[in-house]
């Protein structure tokens, strides 16, 4: 996960970048990089520093897919939508995660642990069907090995948490 | 890295002499273990192999005999993870799949021992199961032609000592003493078109560009947003050999701009990327401290900077306009043309845009000469394309063949085929914006004029092949649910006629179509072609169209038996086991996501029809036919 960083970094971060326009959505990126997502606090901060509204920034902001606005979850999950993935079963996959995790795509679980999501493509066509966990590529998935790979995530997790 | 030490080269002459030096301590014959670090080959364990290796050889005291490298993609993911043992080409794949430990023991000893190659891990014929040794002899690459990938796994894409020791830069120093006319119609001779998805003639492209009024800046865009879902041709490219794209921008920016203004390049990279960001800022690093990108490059009068910017996960931000105000910082909506991008473009300036792969041929056509490129390809459609060849084919990864070679070679020959003994039903090019290709018309010659007349597009190159288990109606809809989610919402005719669209399929797909829904869709259709404000809207009907005119009776059997042939469309079909053809075997039982399948011992499986979600899984499994759909 993203260290949390604190509002100071978030205005070292926006010093670095000269107050215009074009570096809105790289200015976008880089916050986001760092919290993990747009806070409410962040998409202040960035408006004032830019000089737009934060309508504005709103409006440049949730046009991109890429941008989120609630944290991720510890463990992000994304599954490819990609054509090569569609026809060799990505629908089924992402079915069946959804169905674990209890939560729809472009949610979080109530715990915090996974975060779903559906992403275009990641050009990893030749391992269709692919699923992304915390930038981890896995290819050539079916709905039951996708599913043990997130056994595996939620047991890692459970051995941090004894051993702490 | 050597590079760290060395001063910028002020003349094409300290290139020469630096290419020299580097040649001359690679000794011919040098030994070296190339290992694919390619995205596919990285998924399936490429990373933990070389780490193996690296400790292998060390262990071994053989370290200083072997050049142990990482290259980018070699294009046969689906053989990944792979290792080339040049200069043999001993093709090894699969490595450490297995058991890595023996795996790369074996290969450690076979390079020391200068025995024969490991046999386990050379490549098998799938037909004749004869084991292939050599890169260039196994049937995926012997058809192909390797212009654009020339590099592609045979060089360090960290690494532009590489590059140069195979002549890189060499056609950038050529041009700095040409014309800037010169360089154009040299382009524009050999036939070059836009490799992006409209296929424009480049040459024509530029010197438009060069032509405009303005003299305060010329803006030069590299289009690497490659947002066609089921392509990889430009991550590829970039990833395995990044210095071709940038020496491409800096021949083009010297034929748009020198003389009439300064440039400024720019490449704009998807953002699901990572790998390709990094390898290319890399990349643009050294070539800066090289004195090949910058101020006065090669002590000339031309200077050329390239920066990079992300984008944000926007399809239609990969159209020209869109992408200029997404650049700008603003919403990725495209605006109306005339003015031109060339004319007025980023910031107001005169802006050129070409894709990855486009700029990957400049290079390769200022050093072999534009009657060299041109005598590759077919009709109006020089040179070669390169492709995503992916979806129900056996030997699925990327390729690059001449222009005007059939689909039915590249799906048959280089692809092996359709997996599991099943038929090719279709093949999809063009992406969201392309078209479903019948078997019928697998002989199709595959260049910008064919493929258009068979109703589909060249696109970027994305080639997905279809079976017998693939819906055509689903295709379409799939296609649509992208496009209409990835329409901007600016003009009616696309916001509204994909949803339209999306829904009319939608009911077709769940058994509530009816018998004018196909008229319907192609009225939708031919509106949207005719009065969308971008191609996003113009092209969004093709998979409709195409589908409905090769596939008109798949869609007939869903609007009027409430059936689906191909057994996807869940609402539609229902699953069951002929039960002389089971074997019993455990397949369908283990991998029903449900538990739906009976699973007794030395018993034929059934189906649990309350249970069963229709996914097909077990028939994707079942090696005897034996699960029906109906
Ligand atoms: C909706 C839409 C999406 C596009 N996406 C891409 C893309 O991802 N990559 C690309 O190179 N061209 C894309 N294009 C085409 C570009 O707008 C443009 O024609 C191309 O980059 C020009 O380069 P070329 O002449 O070298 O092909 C797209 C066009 C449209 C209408």
């Amino acid at each position: 996960m993203a260290p949390v960083a604190r509002e100071t970094d978030i205005v070292r971060l926006l010093s670095a970048y000269d107050r215009a326009r074009q570096n809105l959505i790289p200015i976008l990126q880089d916050v986001q990089e760092q919290l993990g997502f747009l806070s409410q606090d962040a998409v202040g901060a960035i408006a004032e520093h830019l000089q737009i509204s934060e309508n504005d920034l709103f409006g440049v902001a949730t046009f991109f897919t890429q941008f989120r606005f609630t944290p991720p979850g510890r463990h992000c999950i994304k599954v490819c939508q990609g054509t090569a993935c569609h026809v060799r079963g990505s629908g089924l996959i992402m079915e069946e995660l959804s169905q674990k995790l209890g939560i729809h795509a472009g949610e979080t679980t109530s715990d915090r642990e996974f975060s779903l999501e559906r992403v275009a493509c990641f050009g990893s066509c030749a391992l269709a069907p692919v699923v992304v966990i915390d930038d981890k590529v896995h290819g050539l998935l079916t709905p039951k090995s996708a599913d043990e790979l997130v056994d595996e995530m939620g047991s890692r997790r459970d051995e941090t948490v004894s051993e702490a | 890295m050597a590079v760290l030490t060395r001063t910028p080269l002020a003349s094409p002459g300290d290139l020469e002499q630096m290419r020299a030096a580097i040649l001359s301590s690679r000794p011919a014959g040098r030994r070296e273990i190339v290992v694919c670090g390619g995205t596919g080959c990285r998924a399936a364990g490429s990373l933990e192999l070389f780490a193996a290796l690296e400790r292998e050889l060390t262990q071994q005291r053989a370290s200083d005999r072997f050049a142990l490298k990482m290259s980018g993609c070699h294009g046969f993911c689906q053989q990944a993870p792979l290792t080339v043992i040049e200069p043999e080409r001993v093709f090894y794949c699969r490595v450490g799949r297995k058991n890595l430990e023996s795996d790369v023991g074996d290969m450690v000893q076979a390079l020391l021992s200068d025995g024969e190659p490991v046999r386990k891990l050379l490549y098998r014929h799938p037909v004749d199961k004869e084991r292939i040794v050599h890169y260039e002899e196994i049937p995926f690459y012997a058809q192909q032609t390797r212009i654009v990938l020339r590099n592609a796994g045979r060089i360090d894409p960290r690494d532009i000592d590489d590059y140069l020791a195979r002549g890189g830069y060499g056609s950038l120093a050529k041009v700095l003493s040409m014309q800037p006319a010169d360089v154009i119609a040299e382009i524009e001779k050999a036939g070059l078109r836009g490799r992006g998805g409209a296929g424009f003639p480049t040459g024509r492209k530029w010197a438009l560009c060069r032509a405009a009024a303005d003299d305060s800046m010329r803006y030069v865009i590299c289009n690497a947003d490659e947002g066609d879902p089921g392509a990889f041709m430009d991550r590829s490219i970039i990833e395995s050999d990044p210095h071709s794209v940038l020496e491409g921008m800096a021949i083009g920016s010297y034929a748009i701009a020198h003389g009439v203004a300064p440039a400024q390049g720019i490449v704009y990279i998807r953002a699901e990327y990572p790998l390709a960001v990094e390898t290319l800022t890399t990349a643009i690093e050294q070539a800066k401290r090289l004195g090949l990108l910058g101020e006065n490059i090669l002590g000339s009068a031309f200077s050329f900077d390239v920066k990079i910017k992300r984008g944000a996960g926007a399809f239609v931000c990969g159209e020209e306009t869109a992408m200029i105000a997404s650049i700008e910082g603003r919403r990725g909506m495209p605006t109306a043309r005339p003015p031109v991008p060339a004319v007025k473009g980023l910031f107001g300036k005169p802006t050129n845009i070409n894709n990855v792969e486009t700029w990957a041929n400049v290079p390769r056509i200022i050093e072999g000469g534009a009657d060299w490129f041109a005598s590759i390809g077919s009709g109006e459609s020089k040179g070669t394309k390169v492709f995503s060849l992916v979806g129900k084919i056996n030997n699925s990864g990327l390729i690059e063949v001449p222009m005007g070679m059939s689909l039915r070679t590249i799906v048959d020959e280089i692809g092996g085929g359709v997996p599991e003994r099943r038929q090719c039903k279709a093949v999809q090019t063009g992406g969201p914006s392309g078209g479903c290709i019948p078997a019928a018309l697998l002989d199709t010659p595959v260049d910008y004029e064919h493929v258009q007349q068979v109703g589909s597009m060249m696109g970027s190159g994305g080639m997905v092949v279809m079976d017998e288990y693939s819906c055509m109606v689903d295709v379409a809809k799939y296609f649509l649910a992208f496009t209409e989610s990835e329409s901007c919402g600016k003009c009616v005719p696309c916001r509204m006629g994909t949803q339209h669209l999306l829904r009319i399929l939608t009911e077709i797909t769940e058994g509530r179509g009816t018998a004018t829904d196909v008229e319907t869709l192609q009225k939708i259709s031919e509106t949207m072609k005719d009065a969308s404000l971008c191609g996003l809207g113009q092209t969004a009907p093709n998979p409709v169209l195409t589908t409905i005119e090769n596939f008109a009776d798949e869609y007939r059997a869903h609007t009027e038996d409430g059936k689906c042939p191909a057994g996807v469309c869940r609402e539609l079909i229902q699953f069951t086991i002929d039960q002389d053809k089971c074997t019993c075997c455990p397949q369908c039982v283990r991998a029903c996501p449900v538990h739906a399948i009976s699973g007794e011992k030395r018993q034929p499986r059934s189906i649990d029809q309350e249970q069963c979600i229709r996914c097909g899984t077990c028939r994707e499994v079942c090696k005897f036919d034996a699960i029906m759909v109906s």
